[in-house]
């Protein structure tokens, strides 16, 4: 699916946002397809080696060395090649222009593509240019030049990595999105004179959990950020007027809105429509917690379900339809949808789970939705539940208690909260259960979201 | 590991602390107020122990309630809920009805509101074995099923506002039935006076 051959047209467009164009022309007369993407062996994912990308000067080093370790650690990331450990290839000696790769000892150690790349830094000013060899064809396959600031050079090399993931393998790579959770890791004393309590606030991290910056600094509890379908804001509902209120923060521009004007009742668990209009809630406003719409303004509000038992945690279809959440209607959670325009259609999506909570729908080519199951008295795992053919797959085995999950934008990778490393900690992992990492450490932290 | 560390050498603390309060606070009413300190808590959580004071009587013979209304209306909220005399109802595991013990809990409270106008919020707390969302609605249950238990026994209901905190900020940071047992409960905020 992702393997294609693109076509030729497909091809020269890449090629010439690559910077390649003018060997894709030439190659053109000859073929009526040009390969320009690097196999591997067989069946088994290309090969990759990322060696050092040279510093023009001594004051470029230290970027030119965050760039190549970040560049692995993000192709790594998304399992499409197979990345070459870096310390095998230390003694390969380092090529001082693009016509002095070494493609014979890249061979050697089984490298099917090698990048080369340079960084030049004056001042504030970052220029980095990066070229990728198919190994066996000694051919360039890509190449672009990025100009910018010395601030975040961990940046060069996301973007490195998405535009890779999509001339290689037509994946949006997830390099550049970012986390938001929440965390009480300040340690500040919740306002007001109750109990001990640690605040927590919403913040905010790269999809690696580099750069983790808090978010909202109103000394109280904030729960379930979401993020806008554009990812520059996060709706979340906050407790500083004593019930939930919900909340979005404009987080590049520090603005912040308030669309629920109920200030009685509690709104809270707010997510954006996909089309970002919109926003499914929870509210008690009628007595009983139910799921409503809103606009994101607050305007036009309507309520989606009406039952006696309890109905939350919202999650969206890709195309904005439907809408599945938690009732315990039975007596016990589980999974339910319905349509998003007037709550019709209502039926049960969990059978074989005696609890399940927290739906999230995956965006496509994945049709399936990830849920919090009940593994043990004291816990819950991650699970998958693929819509066409209702079957569920596990991808947590009761290490710690695994809730809470989010889908990247490219449905490969969920973020959950887990208790596996003491306290709450956000992890990531593959959809096929492969792939953990831990992204926070600092205090506890919980219930991520995962940005476009 | 040491923020647990912490929490429960603090829950000792209160532990420990609480009861000395209230036995001294009903008779040593003509003290000095302690000084206003009370500047936004800052990273102490809970108050220090009292420097010593010299030969101080600790009384056995105490008020129930443990307070008189002269005592209640000289201090702050703030003071106020840091020993307050409205105590928090415990439920069994995933149940949102008061039992028993609950009911006799909320009777009480509800005999002293009946003395004091005071205005009160509700929290509705869950212990850890549920999921994040779904205790935010369990705690919501709990907190409303305590209003209503109030509101039969004649509080008006606005003068009792109810907020769920889920299992956000368990009493006991410990994982096991001890500190789960503590944490299932209903927790009295007073408001306003």
């Amino acid at each position: 699916m992702r393997r294609l051959r693109l076509p030729a047209v497909l091809l020269a467009i890449l090629a010439a946002a690559a910077g390649v164009w003018p060997l894709a022309a030439q190659n053109q007369n000859q073929q009526p397809e040009i390969e320009l993407v690097i196999g591997g062996d067989g069946n088994s994912p290309p090969h990759y080696a990322v060696p050092d990308f040279l510093a023009a000067s001594p004051e470029a080093a230290e970027i030119a060395s965050t760039i190549s370790q970040v560049l692995w650690d993000d192709l790594a990331f998304e399992r499409e090649f197979d990345l070459i450990p870096r310390d095998i290839y230390k003694t390969i000696p380092a090529a001082q222009s693009p016509e002095q790769v070494p493609f014979a000892q890249w061979r050697e150690i089984g490298a099917d593509g090698v990048f080369f790349g340079t960084v030049q830094k004056s001042g504030d000013k970052v220029v980095v240019q990066v070229r990728l060899f198919n190994v066996r064809t000694r051919q360039q396959v890509f190449s672009k030049e990025y100009n910018g600031t010395a601030a975040n050079p961990r940046l060069y090399a996301h973007t490195i990595s998405d535009e890779v993931h999509l001339q290689q393998r037509a994946l949006k790579g997830v390099a550049r999105t970012k986390l938001s959770f929440v965390s009480d890791r300040n340690k500040e004393r919740l306002l007001g004179p109750i109990e001990n309590r640690d605040v927590k606030e919403i913040y905010v991290s790269d999809y690696d959990g580099a750069n983790q910056r808090r978010i909202t600094t109103t000394r109280q509890l904030n729960l379930n950020p979401s993020w806008s379908p554009d990812g520059r804001a996060l709706a979340y509902s906050s407790y500083r007027n004593i019930t939930p209120q919900i909340f979005i923060s404009l987080i590049y521009q520090g603005v912040l809105e308030n669309p629920t004007k109920s200030p009685t009742v509690s709104n809270m668990m707010p997510v954006f429509s996909p089309d970002g209009s919109k926003i499914a809630f929870v509210t008690n406003r009628d007595g009983n917690t139910e799921i409503y719409v809103m606009n994101r303004d607050g305007s036009g509000v309507r309520r989606l379900t009406n039952h006696p038992a309890y109905e939350a945690t919202p999650t969206w279809s890709p195309n904005g339809q439907q809408i599945a959440f938690t009732s315990d209607r039975t007596g016990k959670a589980q999974v339910y949808i319905m349509n998003a325009a007037d709550g019709s259609n209502v039926r049960r999506l969990t059978v074989g789970e005696s609890e399940a909570d927290r739906a999230t729908w995956s965006p496509a080519p994945f049709n399936e939705i990830a849920y919090s199951g009940r593994s043990s008295a004291n816990g819950f795992d991650i699970k998958i539940l693929e819509l066409a053919t209702g079957t569920v797959r596990q991808i947590t085995f009761g290490e710690g208690s695994n809730e809470s999950p989010a889908y990247s934008p490219n449905g490969k990778h969920l973020a959950f909260t887990s208790t596996r490393a003491g306290g709450r900690q956000v992890f990531t992992i593959g959809r096929d259960g492969r792939g953990l990492k831990q992204v926070t450490r600092s205090g506890n932290n919980q219930t991520p979201a995962w940005s476009q | 590991m040491s923020s647990r560390g912490l929490g429960i050498a603090l829950t000792i603390l209160c532990v420990v602390v609480a009861p000395a309060c209230n036995r001294r606070k009903p008779n040593t009413i003509p003290q000095p107020a302690p000084p206003p300190v009370e500047a936004p808590p800052s990273t102490t959580t809970t108050p220090p122990p009292a420097p010593p004071r010299g030969p101080e009587r600790v009384e056995d013979r105490q008020p129930v309630a443990g307070l008189t209304e002269e005592g209640i209306d000289s201090r702050s909220l703030d003071e106020l809920n840091r020993n307050s005399p409205l105590k928090p109802a415990f439920f069994p595991l995933n149940e949102s009805d008061l039992d028993d013990a609950g009911r006799s809990v909320v009777t009480g409270n509800v005999e002293i509101l009946k003395k004091n106008a005071w205005v009160v919020t509700i929290e509705g707390h869950c212990d850890e074995r549920g999921t994040a969302e779904y205790n935010l609605a369990l705690g919501e249950r709990r907190a409303a099923a305590v209003k209503n238990y109030m509101v039969s026994l004649g509080i008006a209901p606005d003068r009792l506002r109810t907020v769920s905190y889920g299992k956000e900020f368990p009493f006991d940071q410990g994982h096991s039935e001890d500190s789960w047992s503590k944490n299932r409960r209903a927790h009295f905020v007073i408001t306003s006076k």
